[in-house]
C-alpha cells in the first residue's frame, strides 16, 4: 500500500505545477518532484524493512 | 592546444575501460560458454555491483544527452523523465521480485521464456521475444548515436567522415569484448562509467549554475527566455499539456523495466534481496537525472544557442568546463553508451536465441551460449549500420514506437506474474490489437511532418483529452484481454498448460 502514494504524489500535475513557493530558488514544479525522489526510495526502504521485521 | 588536452584525456579513458571489457572475462570463476555465465554472470552479482550494472544500464548515455535536450527544446515538459525514473522503482519492486523468483526457481534468461512455460504458449512467447528485439534495436542504434554527436564534437580525428571511423573502431570493441566476456564486461565498465558521470554531473551542478548567477538566476532567465522564443515554451507546464506529462510518465515507467537490457541485468542479481534493496537505492540515479534535466535551462540561461539541440551538453560542458574535466565528461558519455549498449545486444541476442529459434533447432543443447553470443556481434552490427545509412531522425521514432509496443507486452507478463485468468489466445489478441493500434495512432501523428509524436489528442465527452499513445494502446489491449478470455474459455481454445507452481514465485 505505501508503494502507491508516489504514484499519488505524482498523479496529477495541476496540484504542483506552479512557481511559489520556491526552494533555495527552485520552482515549486521542479522542488516537488525532486524531493519525491527522495520520498520513493524511502518508503521502499520502509517497506523493505517491515517486511523483514514480520519474518 | 586545449582541445588537445581535452582529446587526449578523453582518448585514455575510453582506451582502459576496452582493457577492461577485455579483462572481465577472468572476473570470477565460470565456464562462458554456459548461457548462464556468459549472458547473466553466472547470476552472482551482489548489492553494489548490480547497482553500477542496473544503474549504468537504464540511464543510457542516450539519456544524458536528450533529456537536456528535450527540457532545452520543450521546457517543462522535458521533465517528464523525473517523476518516470520515481515511479518506475515502487512498480519494479513489486513485479521484478516476483519475476526474479520465478527465474530462478525455473532457470529463465528472459521474460518470453516465463511467457512460454506460464501459458504454454509458443506465438504468445513470439510475440514478446519481438516485442523485445524490435524496441531494443531503435535503442542500440540512439546510444551510437549519442556516441556520434560526441564524437563529431571533439573534432579532429574522432569526427573523420562525420565520426563514423572512430564509431565503428568503437563499435568493432565493444563487440569483441562482449562476445568475449558477457554480461561481465559492461558489468565491470559500469563502475568507471558512473564513477565519471557523477563526478560529471556533481562538478556540473556546482560549477554551471554558479557561473550563470545561481539556480534561481537559472530558472528566471530561462523562463524569459523560453517565453521570448518563436515558438514559445515555459518552465511551468501549460493545462492542456498535464494530462500528457502524467500519462508519459506513467507509461514510460511502466516500460522502462520490461524492457529486455532491464530485464538482463536484474536477473544477474543473486538474490531476491539484492533486487528489493537495489530498487529503493537506484532513485539515486533518478536525482542526478533530474540536475542533468535542468542542465537544459542551464544551456537556456547561458544563451547557448544550436539549431542541433543533442549537442547542447557538449557545448556547455565546452564552455564552463576546465579542458582535462571536458575531456572526462565526454568520455563518460562515451563510455556511457557502451555499457546499455552491450547489454541490450545481449538482452536481445539472448531473446533471438531462446525464444525466436528455439523451435527451428532442435539440436541446440540448452544452456549453450553460442548462438546468443553469435547474435550479439549481428545485433551490434545492425545497430552500427542503421546510424550510418538512415537518418537520425527515424532512429527517435522507432525508439518512441519502442517504448509505446514494450507497455504491450504488461497484461502477459507483469499481469501473468499473478493470475492465469487471461487466456493465452485472448493475451495473443491483445497484444496484436494494441500493436496495430498504437502504431497506427503514433503514425497518424507523424501525418504534418515532423516525426512522431508520443501523444494523441482524442476527445471524451466532448473534452479534449491529449495523452501518451501506449496507454490508449493498454486500454485496448486489457479489453480485448479480459472480453476474449471468457469467449475462448467457452469454446476451450487455446488453454496452454502451467509448467510453473505456486512454490516457484514465492
Amino acid at each position: 500500500m505505501l508503494l502507491l502514494v508516489p504514484f499519488v504524489a505524482y498523479l496529477d500535475p495541476a496540484w504542483y505545477d506552479r512557481m511559489e513557493p520556491r526552494v533555495l530558488g527552485f520552482p515549486f514544479f521542479y522542488a516537488y518532484q525532486l524531493g519525491w525522489i527522495a520520498l520513493t526510495s524511502i518508503l521502499i526502504g520502509v517497506v523493505l524493512f517491515l517486511g523483514r521485521l514480520r519474518r | 592546444m586545449t582541445h588537445a588536452v581535452r582529446n587526449e584525456v578523453f582518448a585514455g579513458l575510453v582506451a582502459f575501460v576496452s582493457l577492461i571489457g577485455f579483462f572481465a572475462a577472468r572476473w570470477g570463476s565460470g565456464n562462458l560458454r554456459h548461457l548462464d555465465e556468459w549472458a547473466l554472470g553466472g547470476r552472482r552479482f551482489g548489492t553494489i555491483v548490480s547497482w553500477f550494472l542496473i544503474g549504468g544500464d537504464v540511464y543510457t548515455a542516450y539519456t544524458f544527452i536528450a533529456v537536456p535536450a528535450l527540457v532545452y527544446g520543450a521546457g517543462a515538459l522535458g521533465f517528464y523523465a523525473v517523476p518516470y525514473a520515481a515511479i518506475a522503482y515502487p512498480f519494479a519492486f513489486v513485479i521484478l521480485s516476483r519475476f526474479w523468483n520465478v527465474a530462478r526457481a525455473r532457470g529463465y534468461v528472459t521474460s518470453a521464456d516465463f511467457v512460454r512455460e506460464r501459458f504454454g504458449s509458443r506465438s504468445l512467447e513470439m510475440a514478446i521475444a519481438a516485442t523485445g528485439v524490435l524496441a531494443s534495436l531503435p535503442y542500440i542504434a540512439l546510444q551510437v548515436v549519442g556516441m556520434k554527436a560526441v564524437l563529431v564534437h571533439l573534432g579532429g580525428a574522432f569526427a573523420v567522415s562525420n565520426g563514423e571511423l572512430a564509431l565503428t573502431i568503437a563499435f568493432v570493441l565493444l563487440a569483441a569484448y562482449t562476445f568475449t566476456s558477457g554480461l561481465r564486461a559492461p558489468a565491470a565498465i559500469a563502475f568507471v562509467k558512473d564513477t565519471l558521470i557523477y563526478a560529471t554531473v556533481v562538478a556540473a551542478i556546482v560549477i554551471i549554475p554558479a557561473k550563470l548567477g545561481g539556480w534561481g538566476h537559472v530558472f528566471d532567465a530561462a523562463g524569459a527566455a523560453l517565453a521570448a522564443r518563436a515558438k514559445p515554451a515555459s518552465i511551468l507546464l501549460a493545462p492542456d499539456q498535464q494530462i500528457a506529462y502524467a500519462t508519459m510518465a506513467f507509461g514510460s515507467s511502466l516500460a522502462l523495466f520490461v524492457y529486455p537490457h532491464s530485464i538482463t541485468s536484474v536477473l544477474a542479481a543473486k538474490s531476491r534481496a539484492v533486487v528489493q534493496r537495489n530498487m529503493a537505492l537506484l532513485p539515486i540515479y533518478s536525482v542526478m537525472l533530474g540536475f542533468l534535466a535542468l542542465l537544459g535551462y542551464c544551456a537556456v540561461a547561458a544563451g547557448i544557442s544550436t539549431k542541433d539541440t543533442s549537442s547542447i551538453i557538449p557545448l556547455l560542458l565546452d564552455r564552463y568546463f576546465p579542458p582535462w574535466l571536458s575531456g572526462v565528461a565526454l568520455a563518460a558519455i562515451v563510455i556511457g553508451a557502451l555499457v546499455p549498449a552491450a547489454i541490450m545486444a545481449i538482452g536481445s541476442a539472448n531473446l533471438i536465441a531462446n525464444n525466436i529459434f528455439r523451435g527451428f533447432d532442435s539440436g541446440r543443447a540448452h544452456g549453450d551460449a553460442h548462438l546468443s553470443k553469435l547474435l550479439t556481434l549481428s545485433m551490434s552490427a545492425f545497430a552500427l549500420c542503421f546510424v550510418i545509412f538512415v537518418p537520425t531522425a527515424y532512429a527517435i521514432n522507432f525508439q518512441l514506437l519502442g517504448g509505446i509496443w514494450m507497455v504491450q507486452v504488461l497484461p502477459a507478463f507483469a499481469l501473468g506474474l499473478y493470475t492465469r485468468a487471461f487466456n493465452p489466445a485472448a493475451l495473443f489478441a491483445g497484444w496484436l490489437a494494441a500493436m496495430t493500434a498504437s502504431t497506427a495512432m503514433a503514425v497518424a501523428t507523424a501525418a504534418g511532418g515532423h516525426g512522431i509524436s508520443p501523444n494523441m489528442t482524442f476527445v471524451f465527452f466532448g473534452q479534449p483529452v491529449t495523452a501518451f499513445i501506449a496507454l490508449y494502446g493498454l486500454a485496448i489491449n486489457l479489453a480485448v484481454c479480459s472480453v476474449l478470455s471468457p469467449v475462448f474459455a467457452l469454446l476451450r481454445l487455446g488453454k496452454g498448460t502451467d509448467a510453473t507452481t505456486a512454490a516457484d514465485y514465492a
